[in-house]
């Protein structure tokens, strides 16, 4: 599903180069659910961004997909983005003046899904996040959890082949964050791939799979059996 | 251009500007206020020349007068500087080769141009003119009758001794609550019978008072009595309408320089004066009232324009993350920027509109009060746009909307998702 081969990302600053990425690694086979563990600054979100087709690499190769993500135009990795990936925001980033329904709906428009389709689809998938009932209100009147919850049905609405969610739990409590945990939980039982950032221990036991990150480079790369976040919730 | 027309598409737009509300109506204000000034301008511009040509009504303005003058140059084994006259077969004869001519009156004034001549009623005296004239003249210059009646086929045919008298040289020969009409007066000593009192309706005899003092006489008589045999003084010829006379005078002074052995490069012998200089001159006047209507207007309206570029401009900084969220969600950049220019252009077209709407209602409360000033004495009429006028400005409307969109577009366009994203 994802595969990246010796991935250099340095940023300048000032007239020096900071080399965030020194040579990353990294294949991710259909189903899996990893996390990419690493210190503040470890260059998580700039190997996540890379994967969302967000931003690019120097060096080395990335094949999403088995397609090549190389040199693409804004138009074109706009169509990937679109079709392949689905993006969680630590701070949600719903579109403030749009009911949950219409949030979900974005990805599907953009797709030039029609309306009525859209809507549906949208619904089925606040149902599946258990917010059907909520779906006219606006995300100033969803708390926390909710807020990423709508988030999330957002990034499933486009049915992509891989979820990317940076630090999905930042911004919750405990509660909250094992909640959100356990809905990511059950839909990569459903067979999603997903991607997670974090830098929290407890998070990480949950999925399947972490990678460490440190000083720009891949240090460990563990299969562990994830602990069911039903259970501490 | 399907697309363009989308219910989603316009459900985006109207819900990111109505997101906005306040600050929207605001800078929409602007080109409100732009509009409003440049159809307003354009309205009062129109209602002047409309007011101005009222004035003229019943005058045709598509005529010339043409007279006899000196030859200068010698021709046909004929000398210079010799005197002519214009003769009633003249007429004939421009008819004949002339198309687009409606209307050719031959006319004579007692004594040659510039003369007056002393005319008496009783006691009283007066210095007056003395036209000779046919019935058509009243087709071609606007005369009011007052009292009585206009010159007729059958004064012409008879010959009668009868005139047609200026409301300005009532008070000059009658006493007061004299009866006019029907009364005699003398002409070097021959009496005519009035039947008529006139007042020059032209904008010209509004301001010249010597035009409401004339004494028109029919032509034959004139000729009969005062011994002018068949020469005609001088010419007053209107075009057909859409025909300029301007393009028919050269045929006409070639018509007339045949008739009288006058060389054909000899400029002099015959002098001209178009009625339609003076409408040329008011054209200008409009031309320019418009102009500078258009320039202002479209001054404010720039104005407007850059304020909402500007808070367009403000708005997308502001929505730098929602239009990232957006991006990452797959819109294309060209998505990105069809929504903002068409917000852009959905802003300034609305608040135009409703500029245009208030710039038309404004003009119809004036019209309302233009109406009950005597139509004579208002310079105004009928204040109003045309519906070409309406389309000009909805077409500068859709341009400077798209213009103002333009460089916010651009600016959203470079927002990079990643850079619209980043948290810390
Ligand atoms: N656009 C950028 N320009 C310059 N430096 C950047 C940029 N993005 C990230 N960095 C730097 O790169 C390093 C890694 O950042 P990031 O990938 O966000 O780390 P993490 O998500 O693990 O905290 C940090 O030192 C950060 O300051
Ligand atoms: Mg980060």
């Amino acid at each position: 599903m994802i595969e990246i081969t010796d991935l250099h990302k340095s940023y300048p600053v000032g007239n020096r180069k900071l080399h965030v990425l020194k040579g990353i690694n990294f294949s991710a086979q259909e189903g899996e659910l990893i996390s990419i563990m690493g210190s503040s600054g470890s260059g998580k979100s700039t190997f996540l961004n890379i994967l969302g087709i967000l931003d690019e690499g120097d060096e080395g190769k990335y094949l999403l997909d088995n397609t090549p993500i190389k040199n693409l135009s804004e138009k074109v990795a706009a169509n990937y983005r679109n079709q392949f990936l689905g993006f969680i925001f630590q701070s949600f980033n719903l579109i403030n003046y749009k009911t949950a329904l219409d949030n979900v709906a974005l990805p599907l428009y953009y797709q030039g899904v029609n309306r009525k389709e859209r809507l549906e689809k949208s619904l089925f998938y606040l149902e599946k996040v258990g917010l059907a009932d909520w779906a006219d209100h606006l995300p100033s009147e969803l708390s926390g959890g909710q807020k990423q919850r709508v988030a999330i049905a957002r990034a499933l609405a486009s049915d992509p082949k891989v979820l990317l969610a940076d630090e999905p739990t930042g911004a919750l409590d405990t509660k909250t964050s094992y909640e959100v945990m356990d809905l990511i939980q059950q839909i990569n039982d459903e067979g999603k791939t997903i991607l997670i950032v974090t830098h929290e221990p407890d998070i990480a036991k949950m999925t399947k799979r972490i990678v460490h990150l440190k000083d720009g480079l891949i240090i460990k790369d563990e299969r562990i059996e994830p602990v069911k976040a039903m259970a501490n919730v | 251009m399907n697309r363009l027309f989308n219910k989603d598409l316009w459900d985006e737009i109207i819900e990111s500007i109505s997101s906005n509300g306040f600050r929207t109506i605001i800078t929409a204000f602007g080109v409100f206020w732009g509009i409003f000034i440049l159809v307003l301008l354009l309205c009062a511009s129109n209602g002047f020349q409309n007011g101005i040509k009222g004035q003229f009504e019943g005058t045709s303005s598509n005529s010339i007068f043409i007279w006899t003058q000196g030859i200068s140059k010698a021709y046909n084994g004929k000398p210079k500087n010799r005197w002519y006259n214009f003769k009633l077969k003249d007429v004939q004869a421009i008819e004949q080769n002339v198309p687009g001519l409606k209307t050719i009156s031959p006319r004579n004034r007692l004594g040659g141009w510039g003369s007056s001549t002393i005319i008496s009623h009783e006691e009283n005296n007066a210095s007056l003119t003395v036209e000779a004239d046919f019935p058509e003249l009243i087709t071609q210059w606007a005369m009011d009758i007052q009292k009585g009646r206009y010159l007729n086929q059958s004064d012409i045919d008879l010959k009668r001794k009868i005139c047609i008298i200026g409301y300005g040289a009532v008070d000059d020969l009658f006493k007061k609550n004299e009866e006019v009409i029907g009364s005699y007066i003398k002409i070097q000593g021959v009496s005519f019978k009035v039947v008529g009192v006139y007042k020059d309706a032209t904008m010209i005899g509004k301001r010249n008072f010597d035009l409401q003092k004339k004494i028109f006489v029919p032509f034959t008589t004139f000729s009969q009595v005062f011994n002018y045999g068949d020469r005609v003084g001088y010419f007053f010829i209107t075009g057909e309408d859409g025909i300029p006379i301007k393009e028919s005078k050269d045929k006409i002074l070639e018509v007339l320089k045949k008739q009288h052995d006058i060389h054909p490069d000899d400029d002099r012998a015959i002098g001209t004066n178009g009625f339609y200089k003076a409408f040329e001159k008011f054209e200008m006047l409009f031309l320019a009232l418009k102009s500078v209507s258009y320039f202002v207007g479209i001054l404010i309206l720039g104005s407007g324009v850059i304020g909402i570029s500007n808070i367009m401009l403000i708005v997308i900084k502001e929505r730098t993350k929602e239009i990232g969220v957006r991006r990452a969600l797959g819109a294309k950049p060209s998505a990105i920027r069809k929504q903002i220019l068409l917000e852009s252009l959905f802003l300034t077209l609305t608040s135009g509109m409703a500029g245009i709407a208030f710039a038309a209602f404004i003009a119809f409360l004036a019209n309302i009060m233009i109406d009950k000033i005597p139509k004579q004495d208002a310079l105004l009429s009928n204040v109003s746009v045309d519906l070409p006028t309406v389309g000009i400005a909805l077409l500068i409307l859709v341009i400077s909307g798209l213009f103002a969109g333009l460089i916010p577009a651009q600016t959203a366009l470079k927002i990079k998702p990643i850079e619209a994203l980043r948290t810390d």
